[in-house]
């Protein structure tokens, strides 16, 4: 499975498409199952891309978990949460306030 | 220290009006993000994991309270309250908004300074000891050298677009603490038998993922010729520097390829053309550079060492750190003092916003207004009377800053690795951490002695591991992170690469791998002055491979 992630042109955040526009947070990213979605996916990421939403668009693999999409790789975990050493930055400090 | 000309403030002011802009009709959408990258790397700002950072430069590591306090404040106003200090004496906010960055860097023009070449393939940074001119043991102060570099290279149009970034560093004494053979070029001033000044001078050092230790192609330059000499070397590299692969390109590979004595054929046969044309320093500049480095007024102070001695017996912890963080200084009345980033647990180089301000502080009140940031990432007092050192002291302690543990094990430099950077493919941080809560007992690793250890995240080696007695370089496998041991590298006057010394280890694994190293080095020195470095380089990697692996070996 796929998610579709990027980041925010302004400010640089990381954010993932779900439900039609840019989440702040991964749980609930649209989940790409097949090729086809994939394309629709990357097409939707260049024209965020191409109108100056988002920056460094990429298609990576996540899982459910719990319901919830998460990431697969360590390195796209560390984006959805914050880094690992600081727990008061990042998404994982905005989930936990 | 160095104060900006009227030219230097029109040129920093103009920039900051011109990335501003640049960065307006980025967020206008008037500019496509392939136009703007190289802009926003020109000056300083990258996109990583979470953000984007700003890479700020600190020229040859030198800062005055106001300019740190004015970080302090950056780092509070626009970023998550912290920066963190890099290898390069520069500093990095993790967190700016892209909207954000004009309104920095117009904070930082204030206080004479700025994010240009802190990235892109251009001349960067141009580092210096960061005893520069207290250290007893240098010949003249390299950092006016470093300040003329820093003008000839700034926007230099010739070299604004080389195959690859490109770094300096200039030493003025025998014991290298700036790390020069690693450099594309590095400079070791000194004198000649006449008593004049000059350079040797290495090209195509480097780490990455090809490490090499720089050649000296020159025994003697004389210090006027700095600068023909070193465009005749970026000249050479500049024409036939790999520009079809990215990992070829920096100047080692060219020296590497070409060899070392047709590159000196080059670069002397290129410098025999400009030697006496307008780059030769008439005598008059480098003199009027060499002011405004002139060292503070330092009065005698002879209470200090009275002052020293009563603080010693009163205070175990002040004892401990005079021992490990202060150096001896050319006036005997003073010391350079050592302010460690690296707390035990704590994240190799990173202050926060009231460090920096109360850091800022401290040397406004005793240090004569002068900061270092070092390459090992740790912030230097340059001038301290020893009569005062038991007050910075107290004030270190107030803030947190007094660990006593420069040149020990727990004095790591690390990368920022995979919790920050966006080419990292493992996590520093974390193995630093640990390493430096393992061994957080300060009559341990004062048992151990002098010990270099250095952490990178990836094979680019941000984290110097290649030159570390012990280097630690975190990769990719298989969906985890490894970490492979070198042991054996040093950034000194005898630079060497570290070997690998076998197989990598987990994350849950590598603290014990590095406690089984130092235990195997405690057992097997000559004396407790036998420094690990120089065991290593007596015995080989045998002991350590044995130590390390002989249970598999006998178990396969």
């Amino acid at each position: 499975m796929k998610i579709l992630t990027a980041n925010r042109l302004t400010d640089g955040i990381a954010v993932w498409y779900a439900d039609g526009g840019w989440a702040e947070t991964v749980g609930q990213a649209d989940l790409a199952h097949d090729k086809a979605a994939e394309d629709r996916l990357e097409a939707i990421g260049a024209k965020a891309h191409a109108d100056n939403e988002v920056v460094d668009v990429n298609l990576i693999d996540a899982e459910v978990v719990d319901g919830v999409v998460e990431p697969v790789r360590l390195r796209e975990k560390i984006r959805a949460a914050g880094p690992t050493i600081r727990g008061d930055l990042g998404k994982q400090a905005e989930r936990a306030a | 220290m160095y104060r900006y000309d009227e030219f230097d403030h029109d040129f920093v002011q103009a920039r900051v009006a011109e990335f501003s802009d640049q960065v307006q009709r980025r967020l206008s959408g008037e500019i496509s993000e392939d136009q703007f990258r190289p802009l926003r790397l020109m000056n300083g700002v990258y996109l990583q994991l979470h953000a984007y950072m700003l890479r700020i430069a600190v020229p040859y590591g030198t800062l005055n309270g106001k300019q740190l306090r004015m970080l302090g404040h950056i780092a509070r106003k626009y970023d998550k309250g912290y920066g963190h200090f890099t290898t390069r004496q520069n500093i990095q906010f993790n967190w700016p908004a892209l909207s954000d960055i004009p309104a920095i860097l117009a904070d930082l023009a204030s206080v004479e300074m700025h994010a240009i070449q802190t990235s892109g393939n251009c001349i960067r940074n141009v580092t210096a000891d960061h005893f520069a001119g207290a250290a007893a043991d240098e010949v003249a102060d390299p950092r006016p050298y470093a300040e003329i570099l820093r003008q000839w290279s700034s926007v230099h149009p010739e070299f604004s677009f080389l195959p690859r970034k490109f770094k300096i560093a200039v030493t003025g004494a025998e014991r290298d603490r700036a790390a020069i053979q690693t450099h594309d070029i590095g400079l070791h001033l000194k004198k000649n038998a006449a008593g004049e000044l000059g350079f040797a001078v290495y090209v195509g050092g480097g780490q990455g993922r090809t490490p090499m230790v720089g050649r000296k192609i020159r025994e003697f330059l004389p210090e006027a010729d700095l600068l023909s000499y070193c465009t005749a070397i970026l000249r050479v590299y500049n024409l036939y520097g790999r520009r079809d692969n990215k990992y070829k390109a920096r100047i080692k590979i060219l020296v590497h390829e070409t060899g070392v004595e047709e590159i000196t054929r080059q670069v002397e046969a290129e410098w025999q053309e400009l030697k006496d044309a307008e780059l030769k320093l008439p005598d008059a500049d480098i003199r009027a550079i060499q002011a405004y480095f002139a060292p503070p007024a330092l009065t005698d102070r002879p209470e200090g060492d009275q002052a020293v001695k009563l603080a010693r017996l009163d205070s175990k912890g002040f004892s401990e750190w005079l021992d490990q963080n202060v150096v001896t200084h050319r006036h005997p009345d003073y010391a350079a003092v050592t302010i460690s980033l690296k707390g035990i647990g704590e994240v190799p180089g990173d202050a926060s916003d009231s460090q920096m301000e109360a850091v800022a502080d401290i040397a406004e009140k005793y240090a004569f207004d002068e900061l270092r940031v070092s390459h090992e990432q740790n912030l230097i007092l340059p001038h301290v009377a020893r009569a005062d050192l038991k007050a910075v002291y107290d004030a270190l302690v107030d803030i947190g800053l007094a660990t006593a543990n420069s040149n020990l094990i727990s004095d790591i430099i690390s990368c920022p690795g995979l919790d920050y950077c966006a080419l990292a493919t493992a996590r520093s941080i974390p193995i630093a951490q640990e390493i430096s809560q393992r061994f957080a007992s300060l009559e341990r690793q004062r048992e151990i002695g002098e010990l270099k250890l250095k952490i990178s995240g990836c094979i680019n080696a941000c984290g110097h591991h290649h030159v570390g007695h012990i280097g630690i370089l975190g990769v990719e496998k298989k969906g985890s992170e490894l970490y492979q041991v070198t042991l054996g590298g040093s950034a000194d006057e005898n630079t060497s690469v570290g070997e690998i010394i076998g197989r990598g280890f987990s994350s849950e694994e590598i603290t014990d791998a590095i406690e089984q190293i130092v235990e195997t080095y405690l057992g097997l020195r000559l004396n407790p002055q036998e420094k690990f470095i120089d065991a290593y380089r007596r015995v080989g990697p045998a002991p350590f491979k044995e130590a390390l692996y002989a249970g598999e070996t006998k178990a396969a």
